[in-house]
């Protein structure tokens, strides 16, 4: 049977695997986890999903912690397909069997995953397109010109056929009117064509502006050497200017000179050397604390935290970080993933992540851990802090935006932690008081 | 005594040529550019008819025709046929929400203006 390539990731996989290092037969790891030997290998094939008590008594037979078996790399290809799933309920994929989908195919998963996003990243530039035409006032302006010149013209020739008596001082003036309303028809289908095209249909150009910095960043791994350590002038364009179509449109490259300016000055500020200094040796981070060491608040700490790359963070012992912000409409506008911790692209995320807490408690650092429901259940520590967007001035209220910073967390205290979802549709958790809108994921008993 | 229209539109060449045929079919025909000041145009002629373009440099052919129908007077009441540039079905809504008599999208044929007019105004 065709099994995950890529060291095995998928929990069945990950128990076969440890089971077959300690030199386990089956029926004894069975027998350990009071499961019948061909239930187990039905769990090691992806057959059958598993958690809770089964997952801490396989685990313990195989002196593991359980988040080594349960937590994989699959839980964004997971995540995709779900969403994917959500997207076209109607087609009746089997939600349950997902794993095992996986397991078994992973190349046609990987497929499929793809085709979703990109189906979703299709109908959002349909959508761009149709706003477009309603709302562009010059794209309006130049087709009502063409309509209006076809209609002068159209207008003019029914006249010369219709009249057979018409008169040579009006048969010569509709005759000089049509010649000149087809040369301002030729000129204005050309403009609109010109607009239509200006490079603003490529499928990069039509993601968001926010889709396009995000890729931009992420194709940087969100770490600019070129940004470190004093940036020389014109890095920022330097790196504007190799980006190309990936920030195709004029907002997307003014919203990533932005995002590039404030990460030198930043970096400037905080250098990753000292940084990774002042990192505790493969203990969880507290931004809050870190950032008062360097004198800079909270939430710039987290900024410059996930701009770190992984193997400077690896020197003390730390996972990739991940970072997610919003403004105080809850809408995000920085999405710097986990693996483990997908961030939603379409839609709004979980309303019960500590990033929204922080916005109705400003300048409170929020510290915890959560577990992410689904599948792998993992655990995360957030550290979450709401604050005013520019200096304070005199008698007006601030605008807050919020910023959490994601840490893998290390399961050593797996129960009892609140539980959050990813977004309303692909999250399993029942009863939530914080949904609004039914899942397509029945809540898993295993 | 012929009937009067004013066309509101900013496109001179069909003006020309509905000036045209509204004439041969026995219509007195003035007309007026801009939409800045086409509703004191409007009221100083008192038209029989209006034939209104909506996109008119300074203001709208929507925004005119609100004027006029929140307005005392003939032009609460006037006739008016509106030009528009998109056929779309909430343009149309629109157009017959703020009270246009009748809604016709160009391009449009000689013939349908004639028929829209003689159908809202009796010659």
């Amino acid at each position: 049977m065709a099994e995950r390539g890529r060291g095995g990731s998928l929990t069945g996989t990950r128990i076969r695997e440890r089971r077959n290092l300690v030199g386990m037969r089956q029926a004894e790891l069975a027998r350990r986890a009071g499961i019948s030997a061909s239930y187990l290998n039905l769990i090691e094939h992806n057959r059958r999903r598993i958690g809770g008590k089964l997952l801490l008594s396989l685990a313990e037979a195989l002196g593991v912690e359980p988040s080594a078996l349960s937590e994989g790399a699959e839980a964004a290809l997971l995540a995709q397909l779900r969403q994917a799933a959500a997207d076209r309920p109607e087609a009746g994929a089997d939600l349950e069997r997902i794993e095992e989908f996986v397991g078994r195919f992973p190349g046609w998963a990987q497929l499929v995953a793809q085709q979703g996003q990109r189906l979703g990243a299709l109908q959002q530039a349909v959508e761009a397109l149709t706003d477009r035409l309603t709302h562009d006032p010059h794209l309006a302006a130049s087709l009502h010109e063409v309509l209006s010149t076809v209609t002068a013209i159209h207008a003019s020739a029914e006249i010369l056929v219709a009249e057979k008596e018409l008169e040579p001082e009006w048969r010569d003036r509709f005759n000089r009117n049509i010649r000149e309303d087809s040369a301002r028809l030729a000129e204005g289908a050309r403009r609109l064509v010109e607009e239509l095209d200006e490079g603003e249909t490529s499928e990069a150009a039509i993601a968001s502006p926010q889709d396009q910095v995000e890729g931009f960043l992420s194709d940087h791994g969100f770490h600019f050497p070129a940004l470190e350590g004093g940036a020389e002038d014109g890095a920022v364009e330097a790196l504007l200017s190799t980006a190309g179509e990936r920030l195709g449109s004029g907002a997307a490259r003014l919203m990533a000179r932005r995002v590039l300016d404030r990460y030198a000055r930043e970096a400037a500020a905080l250098p990753v050397s000292a940084v990774i200094e002042a990192l505790p040796e493969g203990v969880v981070l507290d931004p809050a604390a870190l950032g008062a060491r360097f004198g800079v608040d909270a939430g710039r700490m987290m900024r410059r935290l996930a701009t770190l790359p992984a193997d400077r963070l690896a020197e003390k012992g730390q996972a990739p970080l991940g970072l997610v912000a919003c403004d105080a409409s809850g809408t995000l506008t920085f999405r710097k993933p986990l693996d483990r911790f997908p961030l939603p692209r379409f839609g709004a995320a979980c309303p019960l992540w500590p990033l929204f807490q922080a916005l109705s408690r400003p300048m409170m650092p929020i510290a915890g851990k959560i577990r992410l429901a689904g599948r792998s259940e993992g655990v995360f520590v957030t550290h979450a802090i709401a604050q005013p967007v520019g200096a304070p001035v005199a008698n007006r209220d601030p605008t807050f935006e919020a910023h959490m910073l994601i840490q893998p967390g290390r399961a050593e205290d797996p129960v009892d932690l609140p539980r959050v979802g990813v977004t309303c549709r692909i999250c399993p958790k029942a009863d939530c008081r914080g949904r609004r809108e039914p899942s397509i994921m029945a809540e898993s008993g295993g | 005594m012929s009937k009067s229209v004013l066309v509101v539109e900013d496109e001179p060449n069909i003006i020309e040529a509905i000036s045209f045929i509204l004439s041969r079919d026995g219509w007195h025909v003035s007309s007026h550019s801009n939409g800045e000041d086409a509703v004191e145009a409007i009221r100083a002629r008192a038209p029989d008819l209006v034939i209104l373009d909506v996109m008119l440099p300074g203001r709208s052919g929507y925004d005119i025709l609100r004027e006029l129908r929140a307005g005392e007077g003939a032009g609460a009441n006037l006739p008016v046929l509106m030009l528009t540039a998109r056929g779309q079905t909430k343009d149309r809504a629109l157009a017959e929400e703020i009270g246009a008599s009748r809604f016709m999208s160009k391009p449009f044929s000689n013939a349908e203006v004639l028929e829209a007019v003689n159908a809202l105004v009796a010659p």
